[in-house]
Formats: C-alpha cells, structure tokens, sequence
C-alpha cells in the first residue's frame, strides 16, 4: 500500500515542476497565438536569456559591484539582449516569410534555433554555469501529519510563484492594453488587421521580445535548478507536451497543462516506472498528449479548429 | 537549344503517359545512372581522383544514398500527403532493429504459456525487407491519430513515436539481444552466396535499393494513390466530398512511407554503420530529414535527392574550410560557427524559395527551353 505521504509529495513535487514546464510553454502560446508560427527556437532563447544574465552576472560581481546592483544591471543586459535577438529574428527570418505556410516558418525556427545556440555559446561561453538566484533548499511540511512530513522544493514553490505573477501579467497585457488588443486582432487574421492600420511587423517584435521575456524568467528558474547550460534548450521538446494538452493557442492551458503533465509524469514515474523498467519520464508526457489529441484534437482549451472549404 | 522538346511527337497514349515524356530526360537520366552504377565503381575500383582513398564513397556517397532513400519515404508522407511527421528517425530504428532481430534469429520466450516462439536467422535481404514491413505496421498503427489531428498538432503528436521508440530500444535489451553496452553489431551481409564488404559493393548495394524505389515511388505518385494523397493534402474536406476515403489514403501513405524509412534504416544500420546504439535513430535524424524533404522541395522525387545532397554535404564542406584557409581556430569556435552558419543558410534558402531546389530545377528547365534565344 502506498502510503498517503509519499503519493502527496510525488504529486506536489510534480505539480510544481509542472509549472516550471508551463514557464517554457507559455513562450510557445505568446508566438503561436499573435503569428500562427510554432516557434521552435524557445529553447535556444532560453539558453541565450540564461547565459546573458549569468555570464553579465559574473562579470559585474567579479568587477565588485555589490550583489544587488548586479542582478538589476545583469537582468537588463539580458532585457536588451532579448529584444535585439527579438528584433533580428522579426527583420531576418519571420518577416520576410510573411504568408508562407506553417511548415515553412515552422522550418525557419528551427534554422533560428541553430544561428542562436551557436551565437549564444560563442559570445558567451559553452560551460555550466551555475546561477543562484532563488533558494534551492527543502521544506518540509506536516511534519506532524505525516510521518517525515513533505518535502518540497522551495525552489519549485518560487516558480510557481513567479509563474503566476507572469500568467497575471501576461492576461492584463492582452485583455487590458491597446498593445494587446491589437495582439488579439492579428492573432485572428492577419491580413484584417494590417487593413485596418495595425503594425503588423511591430507586433510581431512585441511578441517575440515578450516571448524572449517569458523565456528569461524560464531560465532564471531553470537555470538555478539545472545550472545554465546547453542542455537547458532540450526544454523546448519537454514543453510540446504541454503545449498540446493545453491548446497551442490558450494561456492558462499552458498552465493547466504543465500541471498535468508534472504530476503525471512524477506519479507515473514513480508508481508506474519501477515495473517496466524506469526512464518512462522520457516519453510519458508525449503518449498522454497523444491520449488527449484523441479526445480533444484542439488540446484542452485550445480555439474549436473550423474548417470551410 | 539543348533543351527543346519539339519535334519530339507523342503517337500513342503509352508515350504520351511516360514517366519521363521529354527525350532530354531520358538522355541525361541514362548519363546520370551510368555514372552511378559504371563510373563510380570503376574509377573507385582504380583510385583515380576524387576516389583516391575510399573516404568519399564510404563517408558521403553512402550516407547520402540511404538517407536518399530515407527522404524519398518522409516525402511521400509529408510532400505527397500533407501530413508532418518528426518521428522518421524512430521508424528508420523500427526499421533497423526488426530486420536485426529477424536477420539473428528471433526467440520470444512465453513462459506462461510453457512454449516459445523461435524464428531461425533469416537471409539479410529478407530481414532487411521484413524490417521495413514492421516498421509499416507501426506507421499505420501511429497513423490512426492522423485521422483527426492535423498539422502541426499531428507534428507534435509523431514526436511521441519518437521518444516512445528512443526508449523501447535503449531499455529493453531483447532488442539489442542483451548486448551489455546496447550496441549491436549487424550480420554478415550475405546476399545469395554474394559477400557485401568493400564499400564500392556496400555503395552498388544501395544503389540498387535507391534506384528500385525511386522508380516505384516516382510511379506510386503518378497512379491513382498518389493522386489521392495529393487531394487529401491540397484539401482533405474537399478531397472527401468527391470521393476519396481519408482512411485508406491516409493509413497508406504513413505505411508506404514508414515502409521506405524502415528499409533505409535497415540500410543505414547494416550497410553503413555496421554497428549501432539507439541514439543513432534520435530526433535529430527525424529534424535532418524533415530538412531535406523541404529544402529539396516538397512533393519532388528528383528533390529528396538534391535535399539529402545539401544537408549532408553543407556541415563537411563547413568543417573543411577553416582548415583549408588555414584560419586559425579553435574547434569549439568552428562547431558554433558551423551552427551559425547552417541555420542562416537554412532561413536564406526558406525565404529564397520556400518550395525547395526542385522548383528552381523545374524554373532552370523553363529557362533552357528558351535559351539561347531570348523569347
């Protein structure tokens, strides 16, 4: 029998983690919702965003900047970074592959995702490097419930934390802003709302460099889990599941489908993966999305897809 | 001048339905296979310049003909039927472990019910074909969902075939037949009696299975099959309404395709790798030929082939040249610069011309119809 303790800690542990996966998802939706472009390049943005923030980080603490001042500095060299990297990305490769269809662009993220992994490990270094920004000790609560208590990750509960402030942040900025309006009306077509005299090009570095945002929070928290390192980008293919369990087009699917992959993942890894032979991890998330494709071709929250002829 | 196809009348509905109706063709297809199958092997067999040392056979011509052949099969999915998969690279491991298995001899012991199933070594070409007949039924099986998810949606979901199989073969060791290291070694090739060693027999080899699907691909495309994959890709709905069953269209495009990925992965791992781990068959394999299917031109036989030439070609050509300008750098730098490098021309090539090389091979045919002559 599997005592109440530890199926609780497996499923907040996976929870938790499952935010952190919906930190990267939300990237993904940002893009997809504003340009109808599947960008794969997320990951690489994430590694950039980390090693432009730990690398300035470094060298201001090195030239003895109290520590304080060199957070604040290094996050907006990394700021200014993300939107040169959104701006290079919207003027080279989006832009002029304005109308081509979803394979195609979808295709020219891939090729951005290699120009930036090889840009950002040569301007910044290909090490490890370790980024402590957060807390990464435990907690351990009902102590006196359970026996052992459960533990949980303060480092987990930050990007929990941090995800929500980011989740609350992004839904002003869409329902709230003119900005955001305007986001919402390229989303719906494009071609409307360059008629009716919306920017289209100056949305499309909007979202990018918002998306370049959400990646540079994804990579302060990953990078104090994992350290900042070329491993980090393979966090685009962990966030696909996500993306399509929640809808690609729905914020708070990316939310709720974070939440669902984590928790399964854990709870299968964990009660599951002893009897086949562990590592089920590696694909579980996929075969659930694939098992609620079926159900709902959409994703969960995902826009109703119609088709006319 | 060269290129003219007048006076070139067509008297019967046998001509006029030809694979290649132009003579032009014709003359340069004759050319290109002599070269292939006479002008390689004797001038390898020879050494005579490029074929000094075997590198260029063994390293590139090898490669790039089962990967050929790889892509030929990713396009009849994507470039004829419209559906995007990234799970090629776990149907060429399909591929590749079954035709292992059935080419060592298969020994599924059922315990529980008090027998086994024992299968002797099979002759490699049949295991090789066998190989690709698994990794059919699995495509069909991962097909099914196709039959409601669309785009890019279903991109995603053929991932999960990929990480699924990633991890079928790295843990379960029957596969590998319980080699510690999960590196397996492939059987003699042993053809009838005809020993394949040499690299100039392995490339004469893959030749032979390049040559034999292409032409049943490119006739595949051209017959009523093909036709209903076009329908279903140009519009599915449409397609449907005027008589075509998605189902059948559909499972048999993901079977044929999974077929010819299968049998290319059968060859990558027999033929030119020899011996293998399953990471030889990870999603970076699945990415690299979704990128020659599209930089070759979706929906082109000729541009799979033109597509496998690029990618293969463009990262080795890409090493050498530092060395070859004597540039100073170290390899860290040269691997990044290559990343750049490749990704910068990926997005060139896109925005250039978004449909592949093949469409500038058919623009380069229309411009030699008129030259010299300006009109």
């Amino acid at each position: 029998m599997i005592a109440l303790g530890q199926f609780l800690e497996v499923l907040i542990g996976g929870l938790l983690s499952g935010v952190l996966y919906s930190l990267v998802a939300l990237g993904f939706v940002l893009i997809f919702k504003a340009s109808g472009v599947f960008n794969f390049a997320q990951g690489a943005m994430v590694l950039l965003a980390g090693l432009a923030l730990v690398r300035s980080l470094d060298f201001l603490v090195a030239k003895g900047f109290p520590l304080w001042a060199a957070i604040i500095f290094g996050i907006g060299f990394a700021v200014v970074i993300m939107a040169i990297t959104a701006w290079l990305i919207e003027r080279l490769v989006i832009g002029p592959l304005v109308n081509q269809d979803g394979l195609t662009l979808f295709m020219s993220t891939i090729g951005a995702t290699f120009i930036l992994e090889g840009a950002a490990q040569m301007i910044f270094g290909s090490d490890a490097y370790p980024l402590r920004l957060f807390p990464t000790d435990a907690w351990f609560l009902f102590e006196n419930l359970f026996p052992g208590g459960i533990l949980v990750n303060k480092l987990d509960v930050w990007g929990g934390f941090i995800a929500g402030i980011l989740v609350a942040g992004l839904a002003i900025f869409f329902q709230r802003t003119k900005t955001g309006r305007a986001l919402r009306a390229v989303a719906d077509d494009h071609l409307a709302a360059q008629s009716v005299g919306i920017p289209i090009s100056w949305i499309w570095f909007v979202v990018w460099f918002a998306a370049g945002l959400v990646a540079l929070v994804a990579a302060t928290v990953w990078g104090t889990k994992l350290g900042v390192q070329f491993s980090i980008t393979f966090l685009a293919l962990k966030a696909l599941p996500v993306l399509i369990i929640g809808g690609f087009t729905s914020v708070p699917g990316a939310i709720v489908g974070g939440l669902i992959v984590g928790a399964g993942e854990k709870i299968a890894e964990g009660f599951l993966g002893p009897h086949i032979g562990g590592g089920i991890e590696y694909w579980f998330a996929y075969v659930l999305a694939l098992a609620v494709l079926l159900v709902r071709p959409q994703g969960l929250f995902g826009e109703r897809i119609i088709e006319r002829i | 001048m060269l290129y003219r196809e007048a006076g070139q009348f067509k008297t019967t509905y046998a001509e006029d339905m030809a694979i290649f109706p132009i003579r032009q063709d014709r003359i340069a297809l004759a050319i290109l296979l002599g070269i292939a199958f006479m002008g390689v092997p004797l001038l390898a067999n020879f050494h005579i310049w490029p074929f000094g040392s075997d590198y260029l056979l063994r390293a590139i011509l090898l490669p790039f003909l089962i990967l050929a052949l790889a892509a030929i099969g990713v396009n009849i999915l994507v470039g004829y039927c419209g559906q995007i998969s990234l799970g090629s690279g776990a149907f060429m491991a399909i591929g590749a472990y079954s035709a292992y298995k059935l080419g060592t001899g298969v020994h599924i012991p059922l315990a529980w019910l008090g027998f086994a199933i024992s299968i002797p070594p099979l002759p490699v070409l049949l295991s090789i074909l066998l190989g690709g007949l698994t990794a059919a039924v699995v495509g069909i099986l991962f097909g099914v969902p196709s039959l409601r998810i669309k785009g890019l949606y279903l991109a995603v979901a053929t991932l999960a075939a990929q990480f699924f199989f990633d991890w079928v073969f790295l843990r379960v060791s029957w596969f590998a037949n319980y080699a510690p290291s999960g590196s397996v070694n492939a059987p003699i090739l042993d053809f009838f009696g005809l020993v394949v060693g040499t690299p100039i027999e392995r490339y004469l080899l893959c030749l032979i299975f390049v040559t034999v699907f292409a032409v049943l691909a490119k006739n595949l495309v051209r017959g009523n099959l093909g036709r209903q994959w076009m329908a279903i890709r140009d519009m599915d709905i449409a397609a449907e309404l005027i008589g075509i069953r998605p189902l059948y269209a559909k499972l048999t495009a993901f079977a044929i395709s999974s077929f010819v990925i299968g049998v290319a992965g059968a060859l990558w791992a027999f033929v030119y790798l020899g011996s293998w781990e399953p990471l030889a068959f990870s999603i970076d394999r699945s990415l690299q030929l979704l990128f020659m299917v599209i930089i070759g031109g979706l929906g082109s036989i000729m541009g799979a082939f033109v597509g496998a030439a690029f990618i293969l070609i463009l990262p080795i050509l890409l090493n050498l040249i530092p060395s070859e300008l004597g540039v100073p750098l170290s390899t860290e730098t040269i691997t990044h610069l290559e990343f750049i490098i490749f990704g910068s021309l990926i997005c060139y090539l896109l925005i250039k011309e978004p449909h592949g090389f093949a469409r500038l091979i058919s623009l380069g045919k229309e411009k030699l119809r008129l030259w010299p002559f300006p009109y």
